[in-house]
């Protein structure tokens, strides 16, 4: 059903405003030279194209296209190095285009740190095959076989006769290649051009230095047009007036009470979803706070608690089990062992809590539909609005424009879907802008999670079996499983959603006989619920870090060993994972000695911890130096070291930036962030509820870079916030004698361990 | 509706809406500038800060009716692309930026910070910015720029 306030015509007199029809489909084409010729029979870019990946403009430029997206990590700049560096080009001849589905071939989600590590080699095999393509053409035209030839920023010349030259825009400049190149797979697996030979990485000069990021300048001026900048001619303001509580529908909506404000366009209702859409953002806002609606009674209760949901994690049937690790018998393990331990720890729910809260603008006539918006998805989304408006996914356009960081939260675009709705109501472009109270309510969450660890030694200590089962709500809200407005329009859930990951349960260490698995716990319910869940950075690897490294302290400090070495025990055939634990442990200055530290008089307490992880093959380990204020409990991070390996290091300074960001967000996580909830639905609905660090908390920063150029790339993206919160608390407990098995680390919680803790390392 | 006189960016500028309407709203729909960005709402971010008579003020929560006539300088009104001010310079130099969605409210708390206290220490700075959240944690890049747009030793 759907309500009209005015008929279109009637606003449109009301109102003046000025629906203006533009060219929803320039030709994919139109930035290449010429033809369509790159097209598959349905429309999108023949990934088989050379041209699909790059062209050569008449002016030398070298233009880029790509679906994976600039998040604020680098990423677009990097692989603008990369193109730059098999073409022998400079890199400000680079001119990326990114996140246009009618402009670039489905590389996957930027997401999972996968970008740099696989779309690094798809373009870098696209430009080698096209450096191969040009470099025959200056051979045609020179007269002399390739070998011979040798490339300056683009300029071919003949190797020792530097007069006898040809540039890239003479050879193709402004035309298309028409050369085919060799793609299979889809997506992030897809492998571009095999066949072709790059460049030695020895011969780099562009990649491993630390060019700068291209669109800062605008970024820092204004200048840059964010998703939440996009302005449509004609664009109305729309609002989305989600449920107060779980579980309720509109049972009526008062379309009087918004009748006192200028500019309403429309109360749009459709299922449960319920919007309003008006000629300024203002009166948006205020007719979505204003328009009275009377939800049904809610049938289901969520967990009303954090015990309760830890308990309904632990005692529900999982709906799938995942196994990361299963060899030797876990059984013999355990019964060989002279001693046993088992501990169990607990992660909250957390947010992704963007800056900015979701925003895009659609503009949907007929079957067709044009998306601006953030995601990290871009063909993500057009499948997703393809299936909510039930049109062909090619008639659907998404163009990118980048939002806040989103840490995850933007692979599933929920505003794109609320605007696309709206927009198909009122049959104008319209621009939807979550409220604070919004994105804090209904973001997908990082789950929650329970992780149990049970582990036996023998006679030496020595690790010899180790079980451990992360229980968690898979991603609700993800690729496999529809979007906020599509479950209120009635879409169900076919699926129970994907993992929440399965890394950093102990894999790293070698143990004879070891089992990690993660639970997959049901938390679909019949109706939309604030309490959905997505990937969060890293996802699940930091609540599962923080168990299997803390557990590993607290075996190191039972036997009263050194936590390092403990560690090096178990790494003795892991080069990289040793050597990245080594070199924050060297950084750090670490002395040699079990924890707790000796008791300190007075009121601070300081300690040490360390903590190590792998994520798809990259490494991190983490050194936190801490004060804990025995009276009040308050912990204050002092100090974070960390090392980094994630092979070759495309640029160092976005690595950098990326670990120092993922550290700060990861000691924010760790002593701050728990989102609160009761029966009726999430209760952190703003910043003063969901505290994040200020900047009167952050820690000073040291950070060692290991770079492997003889390696592929990995992703930096996530693997330096996983250890943090794991190396915190067994700092904490190295300055205080009392462990903390959930996080965050409040006041509270530590007073409440010290009262438990036998006066270890009390004393004041 | 009521038309209001506003001085933004050192222009006189009218705009007819809503005197309720909060000044952010104004500078981004009706004035086109997007250095301002909507965060919160509720005051608690910093996103959307202006310099107001030579504060950082919040143009989320201030009516656009009690920003008539007084001079409103936004991100723009610093620089462009072209000729950056020392502040958004130093942004680039120490590529203190990850979304980038935060930095408006970094500029421009620190620059009205900066001409008060032209050589603030660490302490003073991060007091300053206490109450303008970045979720990308670019937090020590930030204070290093504030450093070095003071002409302070990084
Ligand atoms: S948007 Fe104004 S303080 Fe957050
Ligand atoms: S740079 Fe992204 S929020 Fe600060």
């Amino acid at each position: 059903m759907k309500t009209s306030e005015l008929s279109r015509r009637e606003f449109l007199k009301g109102t003046g405003a000025l629906i203006v029809s533009f060219n929803l489909f320039p030709a994919a084409s139109d930035l290449f030279a010429q033809s369509s010729a790159n097209l598959l029979p349905n429309g999108d870019l023949d990934p088989q194209s050379l041209d699909s990946w790059l062209a050569i403009g008449a002016d030398g430029t070298v233009t880029v296209f790509t679906s994976k997206v600039e998040i604020g990590t680098g990423t677009v700049t990097a692989l603008a190095q990369i193109v730059a560096e098999e073409l022998d080009v400079s890199v400000n001849r680079i001119k990326m285009v990114s996140g246009d589905t009618t402009k670039s071939v489905e590389q996957g989600s930027t997401v999972g740190s996968r970008s740099i590590e696989r779309a690094g080699p798809q373009f870098k095999q696209a430009a080698a095959a096209a450096r191969q393509e040009l470099l025959k053409l200056a051979a045609a035209r020179l007269a002399v076989t390739p070998d011979k030839l040798t490339v300056n920023d683009g300029v071919v010349s003949v190797i020792g006769d530097a007069g006898k030259k040809v540039s890239y825009a003479q050879l193709v400049g402004g035309k298309l290649f028409h050369v085919r190149i060799t793609a299979t797979g889809t997506g992030w697996d897809m492998k571009v051009a095999p066949e072709v030979k790059a460049k030695d990485p020895k011969d780099y000069k562009v990649v491993g230095t630390s060019v700068k990021r291209f669109e800062l300048p605008a970024k820092v001026t204004g200048e840059y047009v964010y998703a939440h900048d996009v302005r449509i001619p004609g664009m109305l303001h729309g609002r989305v007036v989600r449920p107060p509580v779980v579980n309720t529908e509109p049972v009526s909506i008062e379309q009087d009470s918004i009748k006192h404000i200028p500019g309403v366009a429309m109360i749009v209702r459709e299922g449960k979803f319920v919007g309003v859409v008006a000629n300024t953002e203002w009166a948006a806002i205020k007719a979505a706070e204003a328009l009275k609606i009377t939800w049904s009674k809610p049938t289901t209760k969520l967990p009303a608690n954090p015990d309760e949901l830890f308990a309904y994690l632990k005692n529900t049937k999982p709906v799938r089990t995942q196994k990361a690790v299963e060899k030797g018998d876990l059984g013999a393990g355990f019964s060989q062992g002279k001693k046993t331990y088992q501990a169990s720890y607990r992660w909250p729910f957390q947010m992704h809590g963007m800056i900015g809260p979701s925003c895009a603008v659609a503009d949907v006539k007929g079957d067709r539909a044009t998306i601006w918006s953030g995601p990290q998805g871009p063909f993500r989304t057009r499948g997703t609005i393809a299936t909510l408006l039930k049109i062909p996914e090619q008639n659907v356009r998404v163009i990118y424009h980048e939002a806040s960081g989103s840490y995850g939260r933007m692979s599933t675009d929920d505003g794109a879907e609320d605007a696309a709705l709206l927009s198909r109501a009122v049959g104008a472009p319209v621009r939807v802008q979550w409220s604070r109270q919004d994105e804090h309510g209904w973001e997908p969450k990082g789950p929650a999670q329970l992780d149990e660890v049970k582990a036996a030694i023998d006679g030496d200590g020595k690790l010899i079996a180790w079980d451990f089962v992360d229980y968690g709500q898979p991603w609700t809200a993800s690729g496999v499983t529809p979007l906020l407005a599509s479950l209120q329009v009635g879409f169900k859930p076919n699926n129970p959603g994907q993992g929440n990951g399965t890394q950093g349960g102990g894999e790293i260490y070698e143990v004879a006989n070891q089992k990690i698995v993660a639970e997959h716990i049901n938390w679909h319910f019949p109706e939309p619920i604030p309490l959905r869940t997505s990937n969060l950075r890293a996802p699940g690897d930091p609540a599962r870090c923080f168990a299997s490294e803390c557990f590993v302290d607290e075996i190191a400090v039972d036997l009263r060993v050194d936590p390092v070495d403990y560690r090096m025990r178990h790494l003795a055939n892991n080069k990289r994972g040793s050597e990245c634990l080594k070199a924050a442990a060297d950084k750090a200055g670490w002395q040699k000695r079990p924890s707790p530290a000796p008791a300190s008089s007075g009121n601070i307490a300081r300690g040490r911890g360390i903590a190590l992880t792998q994520r798809a093959n990259a490494y991190c380990a983490i050194v936190a130096d801490v004060e804990v204020n025995k009276t009040t409990g308050a912990v204050a991070v002092k100090k974070v070291v960390s090392s980094h390996d994630c092979g070759l290091m495309v640029n160092p300074d976005f690595v950098q930036n990326q670990v120092e960001g993922n550290v700060i967000q990861g000691v924010s996580r760790a002593l701050f962030e728990e989102v609160t909830f009761d029966a009726n639905g999430v209760t952190s609905l703003d910043w003063n509820s969901y505290p994040i660090l200020k900047f009167t908390d952050v820690p000073e920063l040291d950070i060692v870079l290991i770079n492997r150029p003889e390696m592929a790339s990995l992703g930096a993206g996530e693997p330096s916030t996983i250890p943090v919160a794991a190396a915190i608390g067994n700092a904490i407990f190295d300055a205080v004698g009392a462990r903390l098995r959930e996080v965050p680390f409040t006041p509270a919680r530590v007073l409440t361990a010290l009262k438990a803790t036998p006066a270890a390392n009390q004393k004041s | 509706m009521a038309r209001i006189s506003l001085k933004v960016n050192g222009k006189a500028r009218v705009v007819d809406t809503d005197p309720e309407t909060p000044l952010l709203y104004v500078l981004r729909n009706d004035l086109q500038l997007n250095g301002p960005k909507f965060g919160c709402g509720l005051a608690q971010c910093g996103a959307c800060a202006v310099i107001m008579d030579g504060n950082a003020i919040r143009s989320c929560q201030l009516p656009v009716s009690s920003a008539q006539n007084r001079p409103v300088t936004t991100l723009e009104g610093l620089g462009s692309t072209k000729k950056m001010h020392r502040l958004q310079q130093a942004f680039v130099d120490e590529q203190a930026v990850q979304c980038g969605y935060c930095i408006n409210g970094m500029i421009m708390t620190s620059k009205a910070l900066l001409d008060k206290n032209p050589k603030p220490t660490d302490a003073q700075i991060k007091e300053a910015l206490a109450g303008n959240l970045c979720r990308c944690g670019t937090h020590t890049r930030i204070l290093r720029a504030i450093k070095r747009a003071s002409g302070q030793k990084v």
